[in-house]
């Protein structure tokens, strides 16, 4: 069995499943600054409080797996991507310790939001940067980073921390759209509608940019008759915008969140179409930076039988917490 | 500001900085979440309200420490690659899969019921409801269970063989897992954990107790504290004891630091105060009881005691660091001996909450568990210099490729950062303490099905 493929593909899962999560959480951040009441932000706040934890978590396996199964990708991308890790890292103490901090006082309240809007960014800029700087290409010589000190930092890695921005606020916009009511639900559709169109034109943007400059992915995607079948992602993308759309117009509650899920699960195949078999793009493959294969195999033993149990669980508590939060019941004790 | 440093000890700087920060969180919600479990456990068992009032008010103090655990660990994670990207690659394959064991049975555990503990006493039935704290109690014993391991595989390596490209591969899982420290290592830091955790909650009572000695909340927290302290703290004196005894085994130059034995020699002295000088290789100033080192480590005065002239100089660890570290650890543990004996005197008499100089003693016993695991951490963190992995790998050569003002510029960023955000946390903390345990407000558990969605039940204005 190809150990080192199924664990490129168990943190793929990881990762996906931390932006799904954590992207609704840090999106509700990004919309604070067009929801100005502070009992609109109480509520919306409140509708991620049980479950931010658990989403962040993904982030820690994805960090904490990659060092166990890829320990080489690891270690040469890390001090590759070292601004925008540090940066990531600080922008979530900001984001994380608001959801306390904020109903700790009233004097300091603003102090708080404004902590959750400004890491919540910080966190989300810095993971869309990260993204577009393996787009890129990273250096290595003798198993370890050797390229220059800001090379993660291009117009192209900005456009797509910006990308990964409006994609978060429109899952947090849809997410709200679950979630809430009244006059907090109106508005979320609106932002949803708006975000979705920005976050489409940049997707569609990234997709025809990188293969214009870069002939690698180019000919990865435009091969014939080889790539034939990649061609399903861009009718996809069509689809599932035409399906998002007509969804937040018909104020479907439920559906916006999961079609946007959809556009993020295609971004997420062609970035992996793209970068793939490389998981540090055109110097270290997968296999290469695999683990000995005894380490891959102890830690795949226990991710078969936990992560379902894991599912269930976090599902479970999902289930405790679902349907509308309402405004009025809140903060008695 | 940074002149006179290295890139190398500036990493080691900031991880040292970072870790330290963190591991008084977890240190403090073990401690804590088992607590809540108690509490919660108890009051299902007896009815008397006092537990309740007590569990939503060490829930809240939980809550905002749980989220600064989660955040300063997330740090930790990524940081073994950002500064340490070799140890990472020679190393990963061995202490990866552990940290991998560690998300997928603890971290996802504590985060998934955590949401239930906190938020769901008014969806979920009071059974389920304890059966969230328990997971979340049993969620953070399991974190240290793997996390424990990582670290005591790197004092302590076993069951590992190289391969061509340098990494260290795994022979038997069970022995890296279990390897010859970490057993030790597991329960004396368990235990510090609810030692200090028992010492902050006496605290809390004690301070209640010196306005009102009739409060019956702050009675209750003040005497499940002082059982706690009277059984745990001499049995922390045990366990400290078998560990060291285990590292005069395995890491025996980091016993002779922690004693500034700089000479092997038959009755060794135990050095009450010293200050360690390595140039010369003596302890100067030295105040010393002779024979008592060959006493406590090998259980017979006329012992030889192995001292750092054994080991070349460029594998001492820096000894006046390790030496007073050591001896802060074990004058706060024999405080806690103190305190656990003389409260225990005070109940025999009846009088547990009438002495307000034990009062007093109490709150100034507080913090001192965070200052004793701190100073045990550096003593065994320091005391392994100069090696990341014992015996194997040099620090000197475990460290990223990263300059000297990348690092600088992340260290005061994190200084700033966790100074700023960590105080306001701390500060929001001690005023949840300030406030009257006896005055909590027990809001009714569901007797029916849940309907709506997250309310934030459990917080007051402040």
């Amino acid at each position: 069995m190809d150990y080192a493929l199924i664990w490129a593909i168990l943190i793929s899962v990881a990762v996906f499943a931390y932006v799904a999560l954590d992207g609704f959480d840090l999106g509700i951040a990004l919309l604070f600054p067009w929801f100005k009441k502070e009992e609109d932000r109480d509520v919306m706040m409140n509708t991620v409080a049980p479950v931010w934890d658990g989403n962040e978590t993904w982030l820690v396996l994805g960090g904490g797996g990659l060092l166990a199964v890829f320990p080489l990708a690891y270690s040469v991308l890390m001090p590759a991507l070292y601004m925008p890790v540090i940066a990531m890292l600080l922008g979530l103490i900001f984001r994380g310790v608001a959801f306390e901090y904020r109903f700790k006082t009233k004097r300091a309240k603003g102090v708080w939001d404004l902590s959750f809007i400004i890491g919540s960014l910080i966190a989300a800029l810095s993971q869309g940067i990260m993204l577009g700087a393996m787009l890129q290409g990273i250096e290595v010589t003798d198993r370890a980073y050797s390229g220059g000190w800001f090379d993660w930092l291009t117009p192209f890695s900005f456009f797509c921390g910006i990308a990964v921005v409006i994609g978060y606020m429109m899952l947090g916009a849809t997410w709200l759209v679950m979630k809430t009511k009244g006059d907090l639900q109106r508005q979320s559709y609106r932002a949803g509608w708006y975000s979705a169109i920005l976050l489409v034109a940049c997707i569609a943007f990234v997709s025809l940019y990188l293969p214009y400059v870069d002939s690698y992915i180019a000919e990865r995607w435009f091969t014939y008759p080889a790539s034939v079948g990649l061609w399903v992602l861009p009718v996809l993308l069509v689809v599932i915008t035409l399906g998002l759309l007509r969804s937040l117009q018909k104020r479907q509650e439920g559906r916006p969140y999961l079609w946007g899920l959809g556009l993020f699960l295609l971004s997420f195949a062609g970035f992996a179409v793209s970068i793939f078999p490389y998981l540090v793009p055109r110097s270290i493959t997968l296999w290469q930076a695999a683990a000995p294969e005894n380490s891959l195999k102890f830690l795949l033993v226990g991710a078969v039988v936990l992560l379902p149990i894991i599912f269930a669980y976090t599902g479970y508590t999902y289930w405790v917490f679902r349907g509308k939060v309402d405004p009025n019941s809140g903060y008695h004790d | 500001m940074f002149e006179s440093f290295d890139a190398l000890f500036l990493a080691r700087f900031q991880f040292a900085f970072t870790i330290a920060f963190h591991i008084i969180f977890p240190a403090f919600t073990i401690g804590v979440a088992s607590y809540l479990a108690v509490l919660e456990g108890l009051y299902l068992k007896t009815r008397n309200p006092v537990y309740q009032k007590l569990f939503r008010y060490w829930v809240k103090i939980f809550a905002v420490a749980f989220g600064m655990g989660v955040v300063s660990g997330i740090v930790m994670s990524y940081q073994f690659g950002t500064n340490w990207s070799v140890f990472s690659d020679k190393a990963g394959p061995v202490i990866g899969p552990l940290m991998g064991y560690e998300v997928l049975t603890a971290f996802f555990l504590e985060a998934g019921f955590l949401g239930v503990m906190l938020f769901g006493m008014n969806k979920v039935g009071e059974k389920l409801h304890f059966f969230a704290t328990l997971m979340v109690a049993i969620g953070t014993a399991i974190s240290a269970f793997w996390i424990l391991s990582v670290n005591s595989w790197m004092q302590t390596p076993a069951g590992y063989a190289m391969n061509d490209v340098g990494q260290f591969v795994v022979t038997d899982w069970f022995e890296v897992v279990f390897n010859p420290s970490f057993p030790y290592r597991l329960a004396h830091m368990l235990l510090a954990a609810y030692l200090t955790v028992a010492f902050v909650v006496g605290a809390v009572g004690a301070w209640h107790l010196l306005k009102d000695k009739t409060n019956a909340a702050a009675r209750k927290m003040f005497s499940m504290a002082m059982w706690m302290a009277l059984i745990v703290a001499p049995l922390q004196v045990f366990v400290g004891d078998l560990h060291g005894l285990n590292t005069q085994e395995y890491q025996p130059a980091k016993v002779a630091a922690m004693e500034g034995h700089f000479d092997t020699e038959a009755r060794a002295p135990l050095y009450l105060f010293g200050l360690p000088n390595e140039e010369t290789a003596e302890v100067d100033y030295a105040l010393k009881v002779p024979g008592l080192a060959s006493i406590i480590l090998k259980h017979d005065i006329n012992a030889e005691v192995t001292g750092l002239d054994q080991f070349p100089r460029e594998d001492w660890p820096p000894v006046a660091t390790v030496f007073w570290s050591f001896r802060i650890m074990v004058g706060i543990g024999l405080l806690m001996v103190l305190a656990g004996l003389w409260s225990g005197l005070q109940r025999l008499r009846g009088k547990l909450y009438d002495n307000s100089l034990l009062l007093r003693f109490s709150v100034f016993m507080g913090p001192m568990g965070f200052v004793a695991v701190i100073a045990g951490w550096i003593v065994t963190e320091v005391g392994r210099q100069p090696w990341v992995i014992y015996g194997l790998l040099r620090t000197a050569d475990a460290a990223s490729p990263i300059d000297k003002a990348g690092v600088a510029g992340s260290l005061i960023a994190f200084i700033v950062v966790y100074f700023l955000v960590f105080g306001a946390g701390t500060f929001y903390i001690l005023r949840k303490m300030a406030a009257d345990p006896a005055k909590v407000t027990i809001p009714e558990y569901a007797k029916h099905k849940p309907t709506m969605a997250a309310e934030r039940i459990y917080d007051e204005e402040a």
